[in-house]
């Protein structure tokens, strides 16, 4: 379980952009981050992963704090990260790309076997498997993603902004196979602008403000005023 | 028998293949946006130049022509951990003009712009390449050792693991590697190799001044490695003979001294220029210059 408590974070010299944020992802919990943008969503994710200048607060995953541990150390402790963009290698085979979510695996018999499992799970991505990654679609490039990120067992899947520029079609697949994911045990931390997908896929729903948690609530959250109020600018 | 006159070209080529290789290592394949190379040739130059000088063999200089320009490859890449891009071009620049001043003002090492005379040419096991049929020979050898060594790098999964730097730093970095070793290491390696291909100059000209390792040099280097194609080893070695030997043309045609220096220059910028809007992935290149 991921417990972050009273974290102000802000960028280099910058001013903070979280003040005091609390959030909490229980085991097989979705959770989703929603808010304007600007209200430090993303930050949230790049502070789990020592992206940002942590000024106060604690980042607890399980056991294990997460403040100060350096990027690439967080993948053995079964977190995963579905970056924002996609943030595929563009110019490397489907298959490549899958491989490089393997990097920490020594098994080669072991690796095998999770690429098997991806072109189970995705057939599509077994049909582009010699292919560059950058030319797949939009959507399918985060399903690459997203299968990238499952090369390695996760715990806890982290996904900044799953559904930018992506067809409603294509969302709704993708939010289709987080839900999936999620049935087999795993945590999700979703950040989200479509809010309304977001909050009706996951269990409890963050709303963000100007750096702070301005409510929490299941996927009622929605009807309430203050969420009207902030994220759609209506009184 | 070739000619004098082409077996020096031929020479010359060799060693700007390794210069050109090695910067390919890193800037190709690891996308570190080099422009300090230079100094890194010149310290394997000097370095070599001096301890031959004071009387080691020519083997144990080439490899400290090496070992010193990977170390300070390795304090280069401490200084400038945090930052990549424009800024890290910027610093490698400085290096290389820090580079430069030493050279020229430690007197009572390098004898400043004066330069090094009568370096010796090389003697390995009894044998002595003295001339210059012999010295391609080595050349030769050395420049196809380094082409096997980045090749088998390149095609190994640490090579993969350098190009996914390369396309995205952040992403290897969430995918569980040390993005900042993975860096060094090229840099080192392909600092290494420069400091060879220094070597090899400073024994084969036997007279090294710091103009040789002035910031101006980088730019045929980095012009091969753009017309070749980042991250394309046969194309580095094309265009590496290419760019040679198009502006040694030019000496057959009997345009005046005055003209040739300049000449040289415009072909340069000429062929880049072409290369950019017709195929800007170089020859055989697979990335497109960003």
């Amino acid at each position: 379980m991921l417990t972050i408590k009273n974290l102000k974070a802000g960028y280099f010299s910058g001013p903070d952009i979280l003040h005091d944020v609390d959030i909490e992802v229980r085991p097989g919990e979705i959770v989703s981050l929603i808010g304007p943008n600007g209200a430090g969503k993303s930050t949230v994710l790049r502070s789990i992963f020592g992206q940002t200048d942590i000024r106060a607060g604690s980042i607890k995953f399980i056991e294990t704090e997460l403040v100060g541990l350096p990027t690439h150390s967080l993948i053995n402790l079964g977190i995963s990260f579905v970056p924002q963009g996609r943030q595929i290698f563009g110019t490397m085979t489907v298959h490549e790309n899958l491989e490089m979510g393997a990097f920490t695996q020594k098994d080669k018999n072991l690796i095998k076997q999770n690429i098997e499992g991806i072109f189970k799970r995705f057939p599509i991505l077994r049909e582009k498997s010699n292919q560059n990654a950058s030319n797949l679609s939009g959507g399918q490039q985060q399903i690459l993603a997203i299968a990238r990120a499952l090369m390695q067992n996760p715990k806890l899947l982290l996904m900044d902004e799953p559904s930018l520029g992506l067809s409603p079609k294509a969302m709704h697949e993708i939010f289709e196979v987080i839900q999936e994911i999620n049935k087999e045990g795993v945590m999700i931390l979703i950040v989200e602008q479509n809010a309304r997908a977001a909050v009706e896929i996951s269990n409890r729903t963050y709303l963000l403000e100007m750096g702070k948690v301005a409510l929490e609530g299941g996927s009622d959250i929605l009807k309430d005023e203050k969420v009207k109020k902030i994220y759609f600018g209506r009184d | 028998m070739l000619s004098a006159y082409f077996i020096h070209l031929l020479i010359l080529i060799g060693i700007y293949i390794i210069l050109a290789l090695a910067l390919q290592l890193a800037l190709g394949y690891s996308g570190i946006l080099n422009l300090g190379h230079i100094a890194f040739y010149g310290l394997g130059a000097y370095t070599s130049a001096l301890l031959a000088l004071s009387g080691w063999p020519f083997l144990l200089c080439f490899l400290a022509g090496g070992a010193v320009a990977m170390g300070s490859a390795f304090l280069l890449s401490l200084i400038t951990s945090k930052i990549k891009g424009d800024y890290l071009a910027l610093v490698t620049m400085g290096f290389c003009f820090v580079i430069y001043s030493l050279m020229l003002n430690l007197d009572e090492l390098t004898r400043g712009p004066l330069g090094l005379p009568g370096i010796p040419r090389p003697t390995i096991f009894g044998f002595s390449f003295s001339d210059n049929f012999s010295y391609l020979i080595l050349v030769t050898i050395i420049a196809g050792l380094v082409y096997l060594i980045i090749k088998r790098i390149t095609d190994s999964p640490f090579g993969k693991l350098l190009e996914a730097v390369r396309d995205n730093e952040l992403a290897a970095k969430i995918l569980g590697k040390d993005t900042f070793k993975v860096k060094t290491f090229s840099l080192a390696l392909s600092a290494f190799f420069a400091g060879l291909a220094g070597s090899l100059y400073a024994h084969y000209i036997t007279f090294i001044d710091p103009s040789s390792f002035s910031l101006m040099q980088i730019i045929p280097i980095a012009s091969i490695v753009i017309v070749g194609g980042l991250a394309s080893l046969p194309g580095t070695v094309l265009a590496t003979v290419v760019l040679t030997l198009i502006p040694e043309a030019l000496r057959f045609v009997g345009f005046p001294s005055s003209i040739l220096g300049p000449m040289r220059q415009i072909i340069y910028a000429l062929v880049l220029l072409l290369i950019l809007i017709y195929r800007p992935k170089g020859f055989f290149g697979k990335v497109e210059l960003e």
